[in-house]
């Protein structure tokens, strides 16, 4: 396994060749802001929030650094003018789905993104897939999927699955960076499977 | 479509003595398609188009059959009944009726022949009857436009519809 060296805002950062540029980053104490990346989890790559500018060859190209594969002297910039731009629009049309969201909240303050710019669309749930994820990869258990696509996309348990698994694990539940996960286990509970559990 | 078919599934929904004759038929229909496929998992989008377009619709019971025998979770299932507007997870009528309202079809009065298969069918887009004869749905055009307004009846294509020819197309499905 050969060391890769590259630069991370202006700091050189030894890497192994399997590291991502956001694991190199968080190695050498830099940090990028993310939401859909856990490090138990393969790499997923929904949020966009962890885009870095890199440079090569004299130009500029954004990434997503919870994906990308760290290069022999790769030049990464984790702030620039236009990633910042582009992580407060992010931040803004998250925010219209989960206004309230803490995490969120901080990194909207960090880039000044204002939660009202867009309509309020208050689905909760912003897609991150980490619950889903984290049943199927950590727990093994696949209590929880998503469903349907595009803006009725929404995530659903398996009321069979969840009824005998969910009440003693609840793993997921902190994960969610929304609660939109915690809405959900309890509505379907309350549907579904009412009498079990507990 | 083959009339044998059409004669399983009607015998089966008319059946009183209890739902058995429904489940027994299906399971043995699901466990054949999915023999044909070799029970391979990467089948799975295979398998659930063969059960799609044999009932009409994926029922609760084929899904759970399908995930236990060639060992696929629930969760994945689900997301690609639900994913894909092929998939059904209600009941569908043995004939899908495909309105297009497309803009073509539209200015040549697809509006009108929709209303007329709305009253004559009792049922509006998205709907089933309760016969489980059609099914009604408005596409947005079938590529045909110079043949508008179009009406796509269980994959035949109607042609120059009219409200005043609808009720005799729709009186040829059983
Ligand atoms: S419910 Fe929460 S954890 Fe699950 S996908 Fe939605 S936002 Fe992410
Ligand atoms: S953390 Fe990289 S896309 Fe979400
Ligand atoms: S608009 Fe109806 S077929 Fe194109």
């Amino acid at each position: 396994m050969s060391d890769i060296v590259l630069q991370i805002d202006g700091i050189e950062v030894t890497a192994n060749e399997e590291m991502t540029v956001l694991e190199a980053a968080q190695k050498a104490g830099i940090s990028i802001p993310t939401l859909c990346h856990h490090e138990k989890l393969e790499p997923y790559g929904a949020c966009r929030l962890c885009l870095v500018e890199l440079e090569s060859r004299g130009r500029s190209r954004l990434v997503v650094s919870c994906l990308y594969p760290v290069e022999k002297g790769l030049v990464v910039k984790t702030r620039s003018e236009k990633v910042d731009r582009i992580r407060k629009m992010i931040l803004e049309l998250l925010l219209s789905h989960a206004p309230d969201a803490f995490d969120l909240q901080d990194l909207a303050r960090e880039y000044g993104a204002d939660k009202y710019r867009f309509a309020k669309e208050p689905s909760f749930c912003v897609h991150c897939g980490l619950c889903v994820r984290y049943c199927a990869e950590v727990k093994k258990k696949e209590a929880i999927g998503f469903v349907n696509r595009g803006t009725k996309r929404e995530i659903s348990f398996i009321p069979e699955i969840a009824s005998r698994e969910c009440w003693n694990c609840k793993e997921c539940f902190p994960l969610c960076p929304t609660e939109a996960l915690q809405a959900a286990y309890v509505l379907a509970k309350a549907i579904a499977f009412p009498a079990t559990a507990e | 479509m083959d009339n044998d078919r059409v004669d399983q599934i009607t015998d089966n929904h008319k059946c009183e003595c209890g739902h058995s004759g429904i489940v027994e038929g299906l399971s043995d229909r699901v466990d054949r398609i999915i023999d044909k496929h070799n029970c391979k998992a990467s089948s799975l989008i295979q398998v659930l188009l063969e059960i799609q377009s044999e009932n009409h619709w994926l029922p609760k019971e084929a899904l759970d059959q399908v995930a236990e025998r060639l060992q696929v979770p629930l969760t994945r299932i689900q997301q690609i009944a639900t994913f894909y507007k092929a998939f059904s997870l209600v009941p569908k009528g043995r004939h899908g009726i495909h309105v297009c309202m497309g803009t073509a079809c539209h200015v040549r009065g697809a509006q009108r022949v929709l209303d007329t298969v709305e009253n004559l069918t009792g049922i509006k887009p998205g709907e089933t009857d309760l016969d489980l004869k059609f099914s009604l749905e408005t596409v947005n055009c079938l590529g045909c436009c110079a043949l508008g307004p179009v009406v796509e009846i269980g994959g035949k294509t109607h042609g120059k519809m009219a409200p005043a020819k609808m009720a005799d197309v729709l009186k040829n499905y059983e």
